[in-house]
């Protein structure tokens, strides 16, 4: 580990990736992380900036840190071009997504009571809880099938939902449990 | 603000006192966000702050994933905006962002190191499966919210399993499917709006 990112991008190669991420925001509709395949595809593919593991353990680095996932962005952007890297990615990912959210919200709730918007989130209301049981699937789909640690892993994934439902515990127990448990080699 | 009529079992919602409280709530709730921040939201800001009920938790969430951008930053902002404006909604992002930050490219610097322990490997598939439990719970204690769904809890339910087939099972783009799926949805809801 000599260093942390391989390469010294010119100025242009900058400009060219801080668009790349402002372009992606806009599309990046159920989180940034959709839009990884084609991070991928400018990043590794087209500009060989990094190679395919720093790709994929930049975004594990990020799952595996407390905050919110969109942070590999960040690392993405540190092993491209270090510092500036990480705030070219960044606000390239955030600035576009940001103003859209906020002046898309107030719009909405000038009219929170009109039929349209009523009509919108209450279709979407289910899709939305459909959702987020697929996340938490997938999200455990790789620990699930990986057979030296299955019914461990299972086990956890179980649990974790069982005292959700039943006690108002913080979340915050389970995962150090999940911190010992996994430490021990259970999962 | 005009709230959603609280249940009987929501007690009255509680308000940030300044944006200062925003940002270290935010803050808070982003360092105990391993894997994710969204399971963490929910008892926060529902649960223990009681800023929103959970069918207005919902209904934002329900927004934040059709706008583009990550969706718990797009919730901070939403509820940062609704508090205290444009100040709410930075000190809500800087509050889940700047910590989590420092720390996440501290460990891109020492990831190199510490990947190879087996111990730490372990602790972090623990934590994995951990936090993959606790984005399914979140979603069951919103499950909730459905029966009072203006499309009936049988067809929200219905659209609820569709989209769960179609993305976890047949991994559809999630762009088709809110598209699709979602306007069908929308326009069922608009028609039974009277």
């Amino acid at each position: 580990m000599s260093a942390w990112f391989h390469t010294t991008l010119s100025p242009a190669d900058l400009f060219g990736l801080l668009v790349q991420f402002l372009v992606l925001s806009l599309f990046a509709i159920g989180g940034a992380i959709t839009t990884a395949p084609d991070m991928h595809r400018y990043i590794v593919d087209e500009h060989h900036w990094i190679t395919d593991a720093q790709f994929t353990s930049s975004i594990a680095i990020a799952q595996a840190a407390p905050g919110p996932n969109v942070l590999f962005v960040a690392t993405l952007g540190w092993s491209v071009a270090g510092p500036i890297g990480a705030a070219i990615t960044l606000l390239g990912t955030l600035l576009p997504s940001t103003l859209l959210t906020l002046s898309a919200t107030r719009w909405g709730a000038r009219r929170k009571d009109s039929r349209f918007v009523r009509a919108f989130t209450t279709g979407l209301t289910p899709l939305t809880i459909g959702l987020l049981v697929a996340t938490g699937w997938l999200l455990a789909a790789p620990y699930a099938t990986d057979r030296a640690h299955a019914i461990g892993a299972i086990a956890l994934v179980a649990v974790t939902v069982g005292v959700m439902a039943r006690t108002k515990a913080s979340p915050m127990w389970l995962v150090a449990l999940g911190a010992v448990v996994g430490a021990l080699g259970w999962v | 603000m005009s709230a959603t009529p609280a249940a009987p079992d929501e007690p009255a919602l509680a308000q940030p006192a300044s944006p200062a409280e925003l940002f270290f709530t935010f803050n808070r709730l982003a360092l105990q966000g391993f894997g994710g921040v969204l399971a963490i939201a929910q008892h926060e800001l529902v649960e223990r702050q009681r800023w929103l009920t959970r069918q207005q938790f919902v209904e934002m969430l329900a927004l934040s994933q059709v706008l583009p951008g990550p969706n718990v930053i797009n919730l901070a902002l939403m509820l940062g905006d609704r508090f205290f404006g444009w100040r709410g909604a930075l000190a809500a992002m800087g509050g889940m962002m700047l910590v989590p930050l420092a720390i996440v490219l501290v460990l891109t610097a020492a990831y190199a190191e510490f990947s190879r322990i087996e111990i730490v490997a372990g602790a972090l598939r623990g934590m994995g499966a951990v936090a993959a439990g606790l984005v399914i719970a979140t979603a069951f204690r919103l499950m909730g919210t459905l029966r009072s769904n203006r499309l009936g809890l049988p067809l929200a339910a219905a659209f609820s399993v569709v989209t769960f087939v179609l993305i976890a099972l047949l991994r559809w783009p999630l762009v088709g499917v809110l598209a699709g799926l979602g306007s069908l949805a929308i326009a069922i809801a608009w028609l039974r709006w009277k």
